[in-house]
């Protein structure tokens, strides 16, 4: 690439690759796959300053769809490799898409950890309360009386509760958006990359397929009642009454991401070899 | 139109045009972004805030048309991926007319590359008034379906520019979105006689016999 070429203007198409999504028609994730690049076009950040790093799972074959650096990985280790990434490479804007199956089960445990080491990326979650891709098993998100031939009369289990755990483990930016609202999930989005540290947002992105009364969220989501707050006290009331369908920046915070700004990357293994006692 | 398969597995009939449904349903202002205070005054009264110059006006016809090409094309990928050819050759045929009409637009501004404006525009409710919800579409619908998802964007189109023209308060700003308000209408009487050729789906349209989804 030379870089003394002429610049020309960032698109939401300079982020879309050539590749065709496979989701099935009427599915959030392209709306949401759409509201990632328009977000990354009006930070005006080129497709080779991002990665986005994902799992398994529907929502996680977004970095085929996207010009930008890509890493598919296993189920549930998309942090972890995103972690690594955006470490070694601090330079680079890290993105890391998952669903509810692969986020908040399979990679639970990460997602723990991410919040609490906050280093700077932004985790999208696809949540459509059902594991889509494998036929419909129901994840931590699905309603206890969710009633299907996987799982008869409901799995009888409490919900998990992305946004309290993500504040609670200390991610310094919380938000929920609505799929059907590319748009404000663009705007989200790029609010949550350019916030330092860890941000997470939760993306209500319907299943057609296996969860066809999910249509209904557009009808039910509504904006947030309270503005944004940088006081994790006031997120936590306000997320405990919190009934899922509440979208716009809940959290904001100041934690200073991990690692410090001042810690110079470390490029090459030679470079590494020097912090040990070979 | 929104051909929503049932929970049981069985598909729903195709319905009556989603045009008269989606447009009465419409909610305004459920924006998570906020709106500066003549967006939500207007809004407030169930109108949108008219732009105070035709630039600021063009942008955001150019804008809605790009949303609603660029939403097509989505479409026609989509169905071109799950073999659905006549379908998807329909939607990528809207998505050129709308590139088309914006085209057009930034022809009469004398606009060579699409404007810099708002980072996302924010429209009265969640979609762009020419734009279809991604959710709106099956797998096995019909090029009728598909003209039927125009009809209701290109009226409510209509209908957006017939309220911004009542909201303008600069006479070229008015101009402009009745001149649109009357394109816009054109285009419905070419889709409505559009409509009139294409053959009305049969009842089974959205029967599979191997569903993703098996309940029983």
């Amino acid at each position: 690439m030379n870089d003394a070429a002429i610049a020309v203007p960032l698109t939401h198409a300079s982020f879309k690759s050539a590749t065709k999504p496979i989701w099935c028609p009427g599915c959030g994730d392209f709306t949401v796959l759409g509201s990632i690049t328009k977000a990354l076009a009006v930070i005006g950040k080129p497709p080779k300053d991002v990665a986005v790093v994902s799992g398994i799972g529907c929502s996680s074959r977004i970095p085929a769809y996207t010009t930008c650096y890509g890493f598919h990985g296993v189920h549930g280790r998309s942090l972890a490799a995103a972690t690594g990434l955006k470490v070694a490479r601090p330079d680079l804007t890290v993105l890391v898409a998952s669903g509810d199956g692969d986020g908040y089960s399979i990679g639970g445990n990460h997602f723990l950890h991410a919040c609490r080491r906050n280093v700077d990326m932004t985790y999208l979650v696809m949540d459509n309360h059902v594991y889509g891709m494998t036929k419909g098993q129901p994840s931590p998100t699905t309603e206890p009386d969710w009633d299907s031939k996987l799982s008869p009369g409901g799995t009888g289990l409490r919900v998990f509760h992305p946004l309290v755990v993500a504040l609670a483990a200390g991610a310094n930016f919380v938000a929920r958006a609505f799929a059907g609202d590319p748009n404000g999930t663009a705007a989200i989005i790029a609010q949550a990359i350019t916030h330092p540290g860890f941000s997470f947002v939760e993306i209500l992105s319907p299943c057609v397929t296996f969860r066809p009364e999910q249509r209904e969220w557009k009808n039910l989501v509504r904006p947030s009642p309270v503005a944004s707050t940088d006081d994790p006290a006031r997120a936590a009331r306000l997320l405990m009454s919190d009934d899922g369908l509440n979208i716009g920046v809940l959290y904001a915070g100041d934690r200073t991401p991990y690692p410090a700004a001042s810690r110079k990357p470390r490029t090459t293994p030679a470079e590494l070899e020097t912090e040990f006692a070979l | 139109m929104s051909p929503t398969p049932a929970k049981s597995g069985k598909k729903v009939a195709a319905r009556k045009p989603a045009a008269k449904k989606t447009a009465a349903k419409k909610v305004p202002a459920k924006k998570t972004v906020a709106r500066k205070p003549a967006a939500r005054a207007a809004a407030a009264k169930g109108m949108p805030a008219a732009p105070r110059t035709l630039e600021a006006f063009m942008q955001q016809a150019v804008a809605m048309e790009l949303e609603a090409a660029q939403r097509y094309t989505e479409f026609a990928d989509a169905m071109e991926i799950h073999n659905n050819r006549e379908v998807a050759e329909m939607f990528r045929k809207m998505a050129k007319i709308e590139g088309k009409h914006a085209e057009q637009i930034m022809a009469e501004m004398g606009w060579r590359e699409v404007p810099a404006m708002a980072p996302v525009p924010a429209w009265e409710g969640f979609e762009g008034p020419e734009t279809t919800p991604g959710d709106e579409i099956h797998y096995l619908m019909r090029p009728w379906h598909v003209l039927q998802l125009a009809l209701a964007n290109e009226e409510r189109a209509e209908r957006f520019f017939a309220r911004l023209a009542r909201a303008a308060t600069v006479p070229s700003v008015r101009k402009a979105a009745l001149e649109l308000q009357q394109e816009e209408r054109e285009h419905v009487e070419l889709i409505q006689a559009w409509i009139k050729k294409v053959p009305q789906p049969e009842q089974d349209w959205a029967v599979d016999p191997d569903p993703p989804r098996y309940d029983e």
